[in-house]
């Protein structure tokens, strides 16, 4: 066991990945010598090459589509995205040819391809820094959805993602990258030193996708949430002294909804959290199934707790954020009810 | 001092519309045999006039003249016409085929068939294309088998992408035919990057790209020649402007630009422009980008200029945007009346034998047409399982495809 940050988790997936799979190759902008604008690819160069991790040109379009094209061929592309608010100039070639590719070739074509991308805010990025766009993906079929909360599940997580057959992508909440945030802007930041999940094993290991993890076990409401929302639920929980269940789902697509339906079941009571806008987010689609598949054990209404919708503003940033008192008051509600 | 004046709005448009007496006057064509045959290993900035001009072969005569010349023996020739001819009696079936409600879609190739054709004899096993809707002659050229092609047209149970895309979206690994998509361009940049992968690799391998005249416009394009450029891979980046996207004339892609060729200028990589409808010239000017591509020489921009002889697809009706007769005016002529005309010239042929190969292809394709129609049609005979709809869309169905497979009753 060593203890790292989240970026000393992910570089260290890289080099585990790439030591055992010379297939694998690290791309994207700045990612090569400079190793990052957060230096998760830090050495890597060094270490492998330059055809094995290398920058690009700016052009999201040009990283996501020439990695389909190496993915195809049969090497492993983890290509940055240097922040998710980038993605939108290769978003077609992640919707409708990384995620199609095996389906419509019948098998024969496929796409081995991790895309990861720094996501969501808490560090004053504003409209263009800080967006959190998962829905967008896990609203597209054949595509798998990942948003780890802390360094040891960002390890596992990544090497799961490597190896898996078919496109992935990895979203990186870089509020946590160096360390974790509950929420409360006016107290000091911590590293992740202090936090058990910065214990992370050396060497290569798994944290299997579509499986969620109860971070907290409780009675009396259900709270499931991902990314660096994990941690304002939990400090929200203990600040509100109810005994709340905390779901970190760290997989969105596959979604382990098995431990999110006995958890509702158990507790009849349940809020969703995530950091990105409320209308059509994915709470949304957690909420349809844990009504489908706990009403009868509902003795409230489901509640969310999301971002406003509104563009991820900059001087409001603190206003804009889910943080520990909405969810707390989230929290009152449905135990009052 | 030039006068100000309040900008106006320039929107290119064809000189000649339906009614009007076709008029290509503007094309300007070389003598065959009159372009340089540079060697392949000249810098970009040393053969920019290759991408002002064409590159042919084949006179008015059947003759073939100059340094373009030579690159295929007798009997390639001969299978090159007889792919043409094939991929032309293909076409045609299939296109009654759609008008008897057999399969919902269709294109042709009509006038273009020289291109696909010709290009795949380039190839070698283990290169890979990436086709657009308008290739197909690169699989009937490789010998994939007929029969399996209609089954992807009529979507049937034979289909070997399980009744998933579009006709004539076709697939091989095997026959080096990348699985194409819709989204026009996307694969371009596609390209690139598997022939990054061959030089990661160290593979001796390359991928052809594919695009028409009006894609050209996309950002993939575009993007794509920027990694070409970069990196330097073993591809080459095809552009079939046959005039027509749909509708609109390929001057609304070009722009200001002098052709499309020129565009691999600003990117320093080479560039070819060749009569489309000329198979040898076709073929000289892939072999010479092949030479490139296998010696580690990188990418090559190659502008076959052709014409669009029948509607975009099935569902288009040319006739509303330009003359009918404009066909027949393209002053490039038919590529398989030109390759005819060749082999009659050299001695291998005759319209007797001609007559001959059409018949025999006729009763190829009938009976290829015959072995698909008895698996099924859109609308009739077996179709492959709504089961099918559910798998591949991850290697390992994840439990709630399951659930919704079953919902559907499999």
């Amino acid at each position: 066991m060593t203890r790292m940050t989240m970026i000393e988790a992910i570089r260290d997936a890289h080099v585990v990945a790439m030591e055992r799979d010379d297939t694998v190759i690290a791309m994207g902008e700045d990612v090569g010598y400079f190793g990052g604008v957060f230096r998760c690819t830090a050495g890597l160069q060094k270490r492998f090459g330059v055809e094995r991790c290398f920058d690009t040109p700016i052009s999201e379009l040009g990283i996501v589509g020439t990695a389909v094209g190496m993915a195809a061929y049969g090497l492993k592309p983890i290509a940055e995205i240097q922040f998710a608010d980038y993605m939108y100039p290769g978003y077609d070639q992640i919707v409708s040819e990384a995620a199609r590719l095996r389906y419509r070739s019948a098998g024969e074509f496929t796409c081995p391809l991790v895309i990861r991308m720094p996501t969501g805010g808490g560090i004053f990025g504003a409209q263009t820094h800080s967006q959190s766009p998962e829905a967008l993906f896990t609203h597209v079929a054949g595509l798998k959805t990942v948003v780890p909360s802390n360094p040891r599940d960002a390890k596992g997580l990544l090497l799961a993602a490597i190896a898996d057959p078919d496109p992935v992508i990895f979203l990186e909440p870089k509020r946590l990258y160096n360390g974790p945030f509950d929420g409360h802007f006016d107290r000091p930041s911590v590293p992740w030193s202090k936090h058990p999940a910065s214990e992370v094993e050396t060497g290569y290991f798994e944290v299997p996708l579509g499986q969620a993890a109860v971070l907290r076990e409780g009675t009396a409401a259900t709270l499931i949430t991902y990314g660096t929302m994990v941690h304002v639920a939990l400090a929200a929980v203990a600040e509100s002294g109810a005994d709340v269940e905390v779901i970190d789902l760290r997989t969105l697509l596959p979604l382990d909804l098995d431990t999110i339906s006995a958890s509702v079941c158990k507790t009849g009571r349940c809020i969703v959290l995530h950091e990105a806008t409320l209308t059509s987010g994915y709470g949304a689609e957690i909420v349809a199934l844990v009504q489908r598949d706990c009403f009868y054990a509902l003795e409230t209404p489901v509640l969310r707790v999301a971002g406003w919708d509104t563009p991820y503003p900059h001087a409001q940033e603190i206003d804009y954020f889910p943080g520990p008192d909405r969810v707390r008051q989230a929290i009152a509600t449905v135990m009052e009810s | 001092m030039p006068e100000d004046r309040a900008p106006h709005l320039h929107i290119p448009a064809p000189a000649i519309r339906p009614g009007d007496v076709p008029d290509f006057s503007h094309v300007k064509i070389p003598r065959a045999g009159e372009v340089r045959r540079p060697a392949p290993d000249t810098q970009p900035e040393d053969m920019r006039d290759l991408a002002f001009s064409i590159i042919r072969v084949l006179n008015r005569k059947g003759e073939a003249e100059g340094p373009w010349a030579g690159t295929l023996d007798d009997t390639s020739l001969l299978k090159g016409l007889r792919d043409m001819m094939t991929l032309r009696t293909y076409d045609a079936r299939l296109m009654t085929a759609q008008r008897q409600g057999k399969c919902s879609f269709y294109m042709q190739h009509l006038g273009e068939e020289a291109i696909s054709c010709a290009f795949q004899r380039a190839l070698r096993p283990g290169d890979m294309n990436f086709p657009t809707y308008r290739q197909a002659g690169l699989l009937i050229a490789g010998g994939y088998p007929l029969v399996k092609m209609m089954n992807q047209v009529y979507s049937n149970d034979g289909d070997p992408v399980r009744g998933r895309q579009l006709p004539v979206f076709y697939s091989s690994k095997e026959h080096g035919f990348f699985s194409i998509s819709g989204n026009l361009a996307t694969q371009y940049v596609q390209a690139v990057g598997w022939a990054m992968a061959a030089a990661i690799k160290g593979d001796r391998k390359l991928s052809a790209a594919w695009i028409g005249d009006g894609s050209t416009a996309e950002s993939d394009f575009h993007g794509a020649l920027v990694f070409a450029s970069t990196y330097k891979p073993p591809v080459i980046l095809n552009i079939v402007n046959n005039q027509w996207a749909i509708s609109t004339f390929q001057g609304i892609a070009r722009g200001g630009a002098g052709t499309f060729a020129a565009r691999a200028h600003g990117f320093g990589l080479p560039a070819l422009r060749v009569d489309g409808n000329d198979y040898l010239a076709v073929h000289a000017a892939s072999q010479w980008a092949v030479e490139r591509a296998r010696s580690d020489l990188g990418p090559t921009m190659i502008e076959f200029v052709t014409y669009r002889a029948g509607g975009h697809s099935t569902s288009d009706d040319p006739s509303a945007y330009r003359p009918k007769e404009e066909g027949a005016a393209w002053p490039l002529g038919d590529p398989i009346l030109r390759l005819k005309s060749h082999l009659i010239h050299r001695g291998l042929w005759s319209d007797e034998r001609h007559r001959q190969a059409e018949a025999e292809i006729q009763a190829e394709v009938i009976a290829a047409q015959k072995e698909a129609e008895a698996i099924g049609t859109l609308h009739s005979g077996q179709r492959p399982s709504p089961r099918d709809m559910f798998e591949d869309v991850f290697a390992v169905m994840p439990p709630h495809l399951v659930q919704q497979r079953h919902e559907v009753g499999y």
